[in-house]
């Protein structure tokens, strides 16, 4: 399938009681491939993601979903978009069929079609056997698993995902970034994965690097290297960051 | 954007919360130990302290634990109210009632659906609670227990959009004990649950008008008289206006462009 642009952000900015957190940010996000969103703590990467997530009102710029303007077409914009946020939101003394069906149910699936989908992603990620256990009763990567399933089940254009290896061991952070990645490819979804784990980015991601609000690179690796004169892509982000901790 | 999609989305939100309460066998005993220490130990001690005249809807002298059961059922809708909208608090500060809030639908309506999903359990309170009444002598018409139930749908979407309202300027779950302070209290113990109108007025007439007025006097009023197969028609147009009004202003609080939604930022 021919890409496309998923997500389209255009001179985005936003302020907390004076105090800017996004300054004038703009760039598209192109299905069947990840974009990696890097950027030190309080770059604006969690503010970013709830205007398009339209938990926070978009009040100077413009956000697209598959075209559609997340502030007067929110219902259609919204229904192309999963999500994957950095605190845990499953419901824990439910099971992880109740939570997906839950899920199921605000977006409107019928029954039979949301226990086949339900079915098809939890056995891609290797937990359909566990679909009658409570969520208390699983660990944080294979939680981490039914959150992207859930984000998953509606297909949506765009996966937006907030940091979620954070916390998460060796193995399971290798499980979880392998699957998203192959996945953007296989599915031709448009990925957004905010992180801060150099670790986590493939050779042919897209980067945006985010420091106090504003855009300070975006390309794929080798461009954001030769922008910067660096030898990695962990140098370039020191230089582009001012040393800051991602 | 089908009816089917609102319909079964409201049916899931309902189905999570009263599945959720069911589960919480610590909740649903807590739920029904409070009124029930208030009917068997507070109104079988203030039995004798408190002469009630015959007034309507009531046809005789009555005992004062029939007097307070309808005043007990709104104890049992307020208190659910206000933990519904603790938990939406809780539901905010840990992330999942932003999975609510990302679903393609209107705003208006998954608040309204989550009020009915509240509603609906504290009905189901109320039903265990006038059981255990029944079996301790404290009876109704039968048809009585038919007649309230629109009235605890009003009352409950009524205390439930109070309480969602309230959920929109809590900023933090710490907040909360404020409520129960400034809200619930004042609220139970400033309207006729507990003594009727004409009692209070003997001691305070400032008393009497903030009781008159308070919403929660009304609901109580609409249930009391639902009981006994009437309807109070005053009672029922006041819990409506007041669910209303509560209502508009909790969706305008979770509007995004309007409400506290705006202001509750946090650290990026």
């Amino acid at each position: 399938m021919k890409p496309y642009i998923a997500l389209s952000i255009e001179d985005l900015s936003f302020s907390y009681s004076g105090k800017k957190a996004l300054d004038q940010i703009s760039f598209g996000i192109q299905t069947g491939r990840c974009t990696l969103l890097l950027g030190p703590n309080g770059a604006g990467k969690s503010t970013l993601f709830s205007l398009i997530t339209r938990l926070y009102d978009t009040r100077n710029g413009r956000i697209e979903l598959c075209g559609f303007d997340i502030k007067r077409q929110t219902r259609k914009a919204l229904a192309k978009l999963g999500v994957v946020f950095q605190q845990p939101t499953l419901d824990l003394d439910l099971t992880v069929m109740q939570n997906l069906r839950y899920h199921t149910a605000l977006h409107g699936m019928p029954r039979k079609l949301a226990s086949e989908r339900i079915q098809q992603e939890l056995e891609r990620l290797d937990m359909y056997e566990r679909r009658f256990e409570k969520i208390r009763q699983l660990n944080g990567g294979h939680r981490r698993r039914v959150e992207i399933a859930r984000a998953l089940l509606h297909q949506p254009t765009l996966l937006l995902l907030d940091e979620p290896t954070v916390g998460l061991d060796v193995p399971s952070r290798h499980v979880i970034v392998d699957y998203v990645h192959r996945l953007a490819a296989d599915e031709n979804i448009a990925v957004l994965w905010a992180s801060h784990l150099i670790d986590e980015i493939y050779a042919n991601d897209e980067l945006i690097v985010l420091h106090k609000g504003r855009i300070k690179a975006k390309g794929i690796i080798d461009e954001v290297l030769k922008i910067t004169n660096a030898a990695t892509i962990k140098e370039a982000f020191f230089s582009l960051t001012q040393g800051e901790q991602a | 954007m089908n009816i089917m999609h609102y319909w079964r989305a409201m049916w899931g939100i309902i189905w999570r919360e009263c599945w959720r309460f069911v589960t919480q066998r610590e909740r649903f005993i807590s739920a029904l130990v409070r009124p029930l220490i208030w009917l068997f130990v507070f109104a079988a001690g203030f039995r004798s302290a408190l002469g009630l005249a015959i007034s309507p809807p009531y046809e005789t002298y009555i005992l004062y634990e029939v007097y307070i059961t309808p005043g007990l059922i709104g104890m049992i809708q307020l208190f659910n109210g206000m933990q519904s909208s603790l938990s939406m608090v809780y539901d905010r500060e840990m992330g999942s009632m932003r999975i609510l809030m990302v679903c393609p639908l209107p705003r208006w309506f998954l608040l309204l659906s989550k009020l009915l999903a509240g509603t609906a359990v504290s009905i189901l309170q109320v039903y265990v609670f006038l059981a255990i009444a029944r079996l301790y002598e404290i009876e109704a018409p039968w048809q009585g227990y038919l007649w309230i139930l629109p009235a605890l749908t009003l009352s409950g979407l009524m205390l439930g959009s109070l309480g969602l309202l309230l959920s929109s300027f809590i900023k933090q779950l710490e907040n909360f004990a404020g409520v129960m302070n400034f809200v619930i209290f004042p609220m139970f113990f400033m309207s006729t649950a507990l003594y009727p109108l004409w009692k209070i007025k003997e001691s305070s007439i400032l008393l009497h008008n903030l009781a008159h007025y308070n919403p929660f006097s009304q609901a109580v009023e609409l249930t009391r008289f639902a009981l006994y197969g009437q309807f109070n028609q005053n009672a029922f147009v006041y819990t409506l206006l007041a669910f209303i009004a509560f209502m508009t202003a909790a969706i305008v609080g979770y509007n995004p462009s309007k409400g506290m939604m705006t202001r509750k930022g946090g650290s990026s």
